[in-house]
């Protein structure tokens, strides 16, 4: 078990410095100097001043040291939870300001990801083999797969909002209430949680149910399952066999779509201007707020590599063969 | 060798592929690996196939039209892409096709100019996502060996980094952007699906006797890889493509969408984002964003069911008798 979490943490860790690594090289190699930007937002300053300004600056950001310098002073400032300060919600730190959106966008991805997965697949392996209910999942599952995201929120903010007025179209909670554990407070955030949840939910539906499905056909053709017909066992149990197997290839596939879900929770939250994570990636490309954006990357990435390690975790509780492989390797 | 092919999980994009914005978008890097390898289809066989395949036929039908409607429709409107030409926030009607927005712009004009960015960015950013994927996967599964190491790693790491999240950082920095650029920078962090896919395929071919005699005859590595594997695996490279093509329109939208898109022009996510920046749901100008959205899903949706069909022509096994 050391050694297969072994070299899975120190992918993911030579992962992570390549983040950091990109999340530093990004803003530094690009054309443009950000100094010069940001004073030239700035109108009306003298020649003298924009150039006295812009030494100041370079000494202030760290930029008027060696290369080496800015990149071990990136990776100190970072081991101090220190990712700058907000311009957007200034003088905001850049981590309080995450802080408060991360559970926003969390309550909504995990229950979404996990119940999508989890219907998704017993929808697909209620599918196959069964023609009618095969010929139904299928054209619905592609046409929720080919959906992007944000237009599928669009519609449902449309017409289960807009229209029908069912629910809130928009924000984390009302604008008339304040945050408190209040019966009241909490309903509404349910109302608010509800549309964003659904729309990413239903998404992801398809893409299941037809893995699954997939998966399920392939199974049953295989010779364990061949000869459990042959013995005349029920089909019912052979069925369940075939899921359990059905669904180690589905959890390596959720671990691949980790990335994909969590950008389009992210369009999803543009869309209800749900106060999470992409929504405040959204303010802060309107406000150019390199500091905020480069903050979120890290922590999307984080995010998503401690999901997959869940996912690794999960795969050896569930499938036997890891364990004893690994214990044998032990023994 | 040559194990049985399994039922439908050869499916190259019948993963949990889930919709917008993902590099990985469709397909699952397990399926291709039980693809059984490639069974010889002559030409003359898929041919006949295709014309009765309802699945590849609708597909293409479907994104076909669109392709023409991108092609032909600008010639149609004589207005400009951002001109105010008419009332605000009108419904469709003889005059505006599509409506116009809070603004009286022409949606129908911005829809073809914007259907126009959506094939450009799909050909490129998914041709070049393929083509990086089979240079990578076939390296890896042909050389085998630490390179294959290596390169695995490499194609592990660009994996489970989300691509969005690289896009945004890239794109936010780029003061002007142009679809080109958007496609391009899409293609080089979307490929390691292809290339996943690819090396297991080659991986399985490597010592088949064919080329196992182009190696004792000497012909050279690439020789061997373009001339042997590759046309072996014609259908599924095209394939692999189709599925690369679906996944950079997916990304290019959500991109636009966040306002990240192209500085100059329109596509189909900049309509929905500015749809949904000038209230035109409160407004209920639903003229104005579902089109676009029509448009990706359909293109989209249609790819994903030609592959089927092809899958279905070229692997006999999987053909509804």
């Amino acid at each position: 078990v050391k050694r297969y979490f072994g070299r899975k943490l120190s992918l993911y860790a030579l992962t992570f410095f390549i983040a950091v690594t990109i999340d530093w090289l990004i803003p530094r190699f690009m054309p443009g100097d950000p100094v010069q930007s940001m004073l030239s937002r700035i109108s009306g300053l003298q020649p003298q001043a924009i150039e006295s300004m812009s030494v100041y600056f370079r000494g202030a950001f760290g930029l008027d040291k060696p290369i080496w310098e800015q990149y071990l002073n990136f990776w100190a400032a970072l081991a101090n939870g220190d990712l700058g300060i907000s311009v957007w919600a200034f003088p905001q730190r850049v981590t309080t300001v995450i802080a408060g959106a991360v559970p926003y966008t969390l309550a909504l991805l995990v229950p979404a990801v996990l119940l999508s997965w989890w219907v998704g697949n017993h929808i697909g392996a209620l599918a196959a083999r069964r023609r009618w209910l095969d010929n139904t999942v299928l054209p619905v599952g592609y046409i929720l797969t080919a959906t992007p995201y944000m237009w599928l929120a669009i519609l449902l903010a449309w017409s289960l909002a807009s229209v029908a007025g069912l629910f809130p179209i928009s924000g984390g909670y009302s604008m008339s209430l304040r945050p408190a554990l209040t019966w009241q407070f909490v309903s509404d955030l349910i109302a608010h949680w509800f549309l964003p949840f659904l729309s990413l939910f239903l998404v992801g539906l398809g893409g299941w149910a037809i893995g699954m499905r997939n998966m399920i056909i392939y199974e049953l053709e295989a010779d364990y399952s061949r000869y459990l017909q042959a013995l005349g066992t029920p089909t019912g149990l052979v069925r369940r066999y075939a899921y359990r197997n059905a669904l180690l290839p589905q959890l390596t596939g959720l671990a691949l779509q980790l990335g994909v879900i969590v950008a389009g929770a992210l369009v999803t939250e543009v869309v209800f201007a749900y106060p999470g994570v992409g929504y405040l990636i959204l303010q802060a490309i309107l406000n150019e707020d390199f500091f905020l954006l480069q903050g979120i990357f890290l922590f999307v990435i984080v995010g998503v590599l401690l999901a997959n390690f869940l996912i690794d975790v999960a795969y050896v509780i569930v499938d036997p063969r890891t364990r004893t492989s690994m214990q044998g390797r032990l023994a | 060798m040559t194990r049985a092919a399994p039922a439908a999980p050869s499916l190259p994009q019948a993963g949990p592929a889930s919709g917008a914005a993902g590099g990985e978008h469709a397909p699952p890097g397990r399926a291709p690996v039980r693809r059984a390898p490639a069974v010889a289809v002559s030409t003359r066989e898929a041919v006949f196939f295709a014309a009765r395949s309802p699945k590849l036929l609708v597909g293409l039908a479907i994104v076909a039209t669109f392709l023409v409607v991108a092609i032909v429709g600008p010639a149609f409107t004589s207005r400009g892409v951002y001109e105010y030409v008419g009332p605000t926030g009108a419904p469709p009607s003889a005059e505006y096709w599509f409506g116009t927005t809070t603004f009286g712009q022409d949606v129908f004009t911005q829809f073809v100019h914007g259907l126009r960015a959506t094939f450009i960015v799909g050909f490129l950013g998914g041709g070049l996502a393929a083509l990086v994927g089979m240079a990578i996967g076939f390296v890896a599964g042909y050389r085998g060996g630490w390179l294959d190491e290596l390169l695995n790693m490499v194609t592990n790491i660009v994996l489970v980094i989300p691509t969005l999240a690289v896009l945004i950082i890239l794109v936010a920095y780029l003061k002007a952007r142009g679809v080109l650029v958007e496609a391009v920078f899409i293609g080089l962090t979307s490929w390691p699906w292809a290339a996943r896919a690819i090396r297991a395929q080659t991986f399985s071919l490597r010592n088949r006797d064919f080329v196992d005699l182009a190696r004792l005859s000497g012909v050279s590595t690439a020789r061997i890889i373009v001339r042997e594997i590759a046309p072996s695996m014609g259908s599924y490279l095209f394939m692999t493509f189709i599925l690369m093509f679906g996944g950079a329109v997916l990304i290019a939208a959500s991109l636009d969408f966040i306002g990240l898109g192209p500085t100059e022009g329109i596509s189909l996510g900049l309509m929905m984002n500015n749809a949904v920046l000038w209230a035109a749901l409160q407004l209920g100008l639903w003229w104005w964003f579902i089109p676009p959205g029509v448009a990706i899903t359909a293109i989209v949706g249609a790819m994903y069911v030609m592959n089927v069909g092809l899958d279905e022509i070229f692997n006999p096994r999987l053909r509804e008798m």
